[in-house]
């Protein structure tokens, strides 16, 4: 029989029922993250404990004065503040490549998901470049268009486009029947229906679309950085591991952690407070 | 009042004969319901009405004209779901058959035009019951309240034919007695031919002025894809609900509609 519990039986919920409260759930979303410090913090002070020169580990301390040297101190030798440079110019690449990219894949991909003479023509040409590994054309880019910003931008720009292009095409081509039916017996010609039935219904899906491949924007543009550059997030990391620079290292890839997220939130919010209605239609 | 004639039209999906010899002469200002078991081609004959889709031999003709290619204004259509736009607001959805019709680049009128457009709007959206709802998403009416958004988004565009794919089929009994009332005022409003696909044989029986049933004469296994469904019956609902009963006209306020639709400006070959 059940357990009891002053006389009456004690319903056990499955587990999929069982939900934490507030306080609960608070603590255990930061639970992992405070594991992993915990365990960084042991790992670190065991080996600082037999070498105080161990540079793989470093303190939180010798982070933080890392960080600091980067973000506040000028460099000796070309007068910079680093990390702002870095950041600036690592910013502008990505946001010129994902403009790009999000531009040509919203047109072409709309595009191609609603006119039949389009998609006929395009489909497969675009499945098959969306399957170029875009890290394998690099040195194209760089013989084409040098090293300079143009093929850093354009690695990130082939990276991200053909793949939020299909995600387009895809998704047109999920929109009702009806709808489109719906839009003709109000007398819609292609453009207008394109222009106020399609491109609205799209926005919102393209915004999820970006924010899932700013993962590999970020990617494309740190190995473009790391390969041929003179500044930028991904050539300061590639350019400390040199000198094995844990402790600046460190607060790099949290930096760039960082920057990523507030991207994705930033665009989450976009979605939300632009195409209201998208958030209601989904519940 | 639009007279429809379909004559011997058949309808094969990859040799497999969906619909065969399906002949019908439609009176103006009919109030057709289409009923049948699933799968028998109702859906299909709609979508055929609505040139949806084309049919594989013989000819649809509404006033005489062969039907064109593709959907066209004339014919407004109501599906059970999906028949209105999730991104624009009630009074949205509305407005934008006006749009497409004057604005033929930008699709969105702007200043005088978008305020004349925006009252016709909310005029006919007052008439099916939506008059507080104007500035909410579809998303947040119920199911009832978007099927009469639907039906004034098409009647906006004055259709001379109103196709309805089971329009009523996912609503509850309150609701949809509710909005019967509705379709038949507007339906003895408007003048319009309507095509009703349904399930309901009363509603069928309820609202329609003629109940055509669909159905295969020969269903075994093996005649099913070389046999398709046609017309099985074809009844004359009694008591007749056209002419127009002097009744409605006396009792009033029924008529405002209507009125309202024939004093709004661009409306053809009236008060030029």
């Amino acid at each position: 029989m059940d357990a009891t519990a002053g006389g009456r039986p004690v319903m056990r919920k499955r587990m999929i029922n069982l939900y934490p409260t507030r306080g609960t759930a608070l603590i255990l979303a930061a639970l992992p993250f405070i594991l992993l410090l915990i365990g960084y913090l042991a790992a670190s002070a065991a080996r600082l404990a037999l070498n105080p020169d161990d540079k793989l580990l470093p303190s939180f301390a010798s982070i933080g004065a890392g960080f600091a040297r980067m973000a506040f101190e000028a460099d000796p030798r070309t007068g910079d503040v680093l990390l702002w440079v870095d950041t600036a110019a690592s910013l502008a690449r990505l946001m010129a490549g994902l403009a790009i990219a999000t531009v040509m894949a919203g047109v072409f991909g709309i595009a191609i998901g609603l006119v039949p003479y389009m998609r006929t023509t395009f489909n497969g040409f675009v499945a098959v470049v969306a399957m170029i590994p875009p890290l394998a054309i690099l040195p194209i880019l760089f013989i084409i268009f040098g090293l300079g910003e143009t093929s850093k931008v354009a690695l990130i720009v082939i990276g991200v486009a053909p793949v939020v292009m299909r995600d387009m095409i895809l998704r047109v081509d999920e929109m009702p029947r009806e709808l489109m039916v719906k839009a003709q017996t109000l007398g819609a010609s292609t453009w207008q229906i394109a222009l106020r039935v399609v491109v609205p219904q799209m926005m919102p899906r393209l915004i999820d679309s970006v924010r899932l491949s700013l993962c590999s924007a970020w990617l494309f543009l740190i190995a473009a950085e790391a390969i041929a550059s003179q500044s930028g997030l991904g050539y300061r990391i590639f350019l400390l591991r040199r000198y094995l620079a844990m402790d600046t290292i460190l607060p790099y890839v949290a930096w760039i952690t960082l920057l990523a997220f507030a991207l994705d939130y930033g665009l989450r919010r976009l979605q939300h407070k632009a195409f209201p209605w998208f958030a209601q239609g989904r519940t | 009042m639009t007279a429809v004639s379909v004559r011997n039209v058949w309808k094969e999906y990859d040799g497999r004969i969906v619909l065969e010899q399906v002949s019908l002469e439609v009176e103006p200002h009919s109030f057709i319901a289409l009923v049948g078991p699933s799968g028998c081609g109702k859906s299909t004959f709609l979508r055929m009405l609505l040139s949806a889709e084309t049919p594989t031999k013989g000819d649809i003709l509404v006033e005489g004209e062969r039907l064109p290619g593709e959907p066209t204004a004339d014919r407004g259509v109501v599906f059970q779901r999906y028949s209105v736009f999730p991104h624009l607001t009630v009074l949205e959805n509305v407005v934008l058959g006006k749009e497409f019709a004057a604005a033929p680049f930008l699709g969105k009128l702007f200043g005088k035009a978008k305020k004349q457009a925006r009252e016709e709007a909310a005029e006919i959206l007052t008439a099916v019951g939506l008059g507080h709802s104007l500035d909410l998403y579809p998303s947040q009416l119920s199911g009832g309240m978007q099927q009469r958004l639907a039906i004034a988004q098409a009647l906006i565009k004055r259709p001379k034919i109103l196709l309805l794919d089971e329009p009523f089929g996912a609503l509850d009994p309150g609701i949809r007695a509710e909005i019967h009332v509705l379709m038949l005022k507007l339906w003895r409003e408007t003048k319009m031919t309507v095509f009703m696909v349904t399930h309901d044989l009363s509603e069928a029986f309820h609202l329609g002025t003629r109940v055509i049933a669909f159905d295969r004469p020969r269903n075994r296994p093996e005649e099913r894809d070389r046999y398709g469904a046609t017309i099985t019956h074809d009844l004359a609902v009694w008591p007749p609900k056209y002419p127009v009963s002097d009744t409605h006209i006396a009792s009033g306020g029924t008529t405002r509609l209507l009125d309202e639709l024939e004093a709004l400006p661009g409306r053809p070959g009236v008060g030029h």
